[in-house]
């Protein structure tokens, strides 16, 4: 019994320093003037590998899933005679909700695992230490170009699913089920507010792109330096961040639509 | 990699996300889907538009012929105007055609319904600008229920 207290006591502390350690590598990465140009070419490259490479993934998976959406909801609205409501629909579903969610969780597998992994891998060989023995801060070297890559590239990331996802419904609603194409985007257009939907979308996935960017570099930088610590810590990111995002995905809604 | 090609492909993804974001702002709010085609205008006074919307399609029995480009306020009378864009290989419509709100399904979105007319040698046929004289209003569910009751208050 007591030393079940104990353990329980024992995760509190760690998660609380877990989360103290992350917060100091973020005040150290962010802290002072920030050289943007004179390290240029290290967040074009941060941009690079974050974003650019995760276009192919984004871009294939919002349009299988704005073309489900469609099915899905033609289905279920010509019960009821309402398929004109299908632009809305989609639009609503991927706007609000889908578009930075399921960008997120994307995100977290393909890039935030991949930092992770990086750091840590960087850690375990001694890179992080070597850059201290020059006088390089690895916190502003290696952390914060990687830290506003991430947050710059997930809200574009998930502005593309978003369209990539409302021309998907529209190839398979209108070009398929023969909803009529005019009706598809003046009901959207109706129906479809740009401060309340487009721009709260783009805030909710700037909060995930920071919850995972940070869960990532942090989990990457807090790593056990061997290989099994690494590998622990690219799980523990891709499950934490994706626990985190629906967590925060609830509050955001929450306030933004829970009236 | 060289830093050409790097700066290149990062400039490809940026221009990609705000073509993205063009697209999330403008074709949700203002579109020009339906005017690739020629087409002329037809215009029509109604009592009551009901929900009838910009866009909304114009069909005769059921295949869309136009669509509502705009719908204005006539200042002195105070009854809605509605131009329709009618496709241009649709233009032989008599001047004795009639127009109706409709709607498609009980939920459905609102359209314009053309009755063509009969034709004979006084009959024109209806040319862009023209008015359509003959036209019956949106269905107003309330004023149906109030008038419902009103007559069986009567009896």
């Amino acid at each position: 019994m007591l030393n079940q207290i104990q353990q329980l006591g024992a995760n509190t502390l760690g998660t609380l320093q877990g989360l103290g350690r992350a917060t100091l590598m973020l005040f150290g990465a962010l802290w002072g003037r920030p050289r943007p140009l004179k390290n240029w070419h290290l967040y074009l490259k941060q941009i690079y590998v974050v974003g650019v490479l995760s276009l192919l993934i984004i871009l294939v998976s919002g349009l299988f899933i704005g073309m489900v959406l469609a099915l899905q909801g033609y289905t279920v609205l010509a019960k009821f005679g309402a398929e004109q409501m299908l632009g809305p629909l989609v639009a609503l579903s991927l706007l609000r909700e889908l578009g930075p969610v399921v960008t997120a969780l994307l995100f977290a597998g393909r890039a935030g695992s991949a930092l992770t992994a990086e750091i840590g891998l960087m850690k375990a060989t001694e890179q992080l230490s070597s850059m201290e023995m020059m006088a390089v801060d690895p916190l502003r070297r290696v952390i914060a170009p990687r830290f506003w890559a991430g947050v710059i590239s997930m809200p574009l990331l998930a502005l593309i699913f978003n369209a990539v996802g409302i021309l998907g419904g529209h190839l398979v609603g209108v070009d398929w089920l023969g909803v009529d194409a005019g009706g598809y985007w003046s009901a959207m257009q109706a129906n479809v507010d740009f401060q309340q939907d487009v721009v709260n979308g783009v805030i909710k996935s700037i909060v995930f792109a920071f919850v995972v960017t940070v869960i990532a570099l942090h989990k990457g930088f807090d790593a056990v330096p061997t290989s099994e610590g690494i590998s622990q810590a690219t799980t523990q990111t891709v499950v934490t961040a994706s626990l985190a995002v629906l967590g925060f995905d609830f509050v955001l809604t929450a306030v933004m639509f829970g009236g | 990699m060289t830093s050409r090609k790097l700066e290149l492909l990062v400039g490809f993804f940026v221009a990609l996300a705000i073509a993205a974001l063009l697209l999330l702002a403008l074709k949700v709010a203002n579109t020009g889907v339906a005017g690739s085609d020629q087409s002329y205008q037809l215009l029509a006074k109604f009592e009551n538009i009901g929900g009838l919307k910009a866009r909304s399609p114009v069909k005769v029995g059921g295949v869309v012929v136009g669509r509502v480009a705009s719908i204005q306020l006539d200042p002195e009378s105070f009854q809605p105007v509605v131009t329709l864009d009618i496709n241009s290989s649709y233009s032989n419509f008599p001047e004795t055609s009639s127009l109706a709100i409709l709607t498609s399904g009980l939920l459905g979105e609102q359209y314009i319904g053309l009755q063509p007319g009969f034709v004979d040698e006084n009959v024109e046929i209806l040319k862009n600008g023209d008015y359509i004289e003959d036209t019956k209003s949106a269905i107003v569910l309330e004023e149906l229920i109030g008038q419902f009751l009103f007559n069986r208050g009567n009896q």
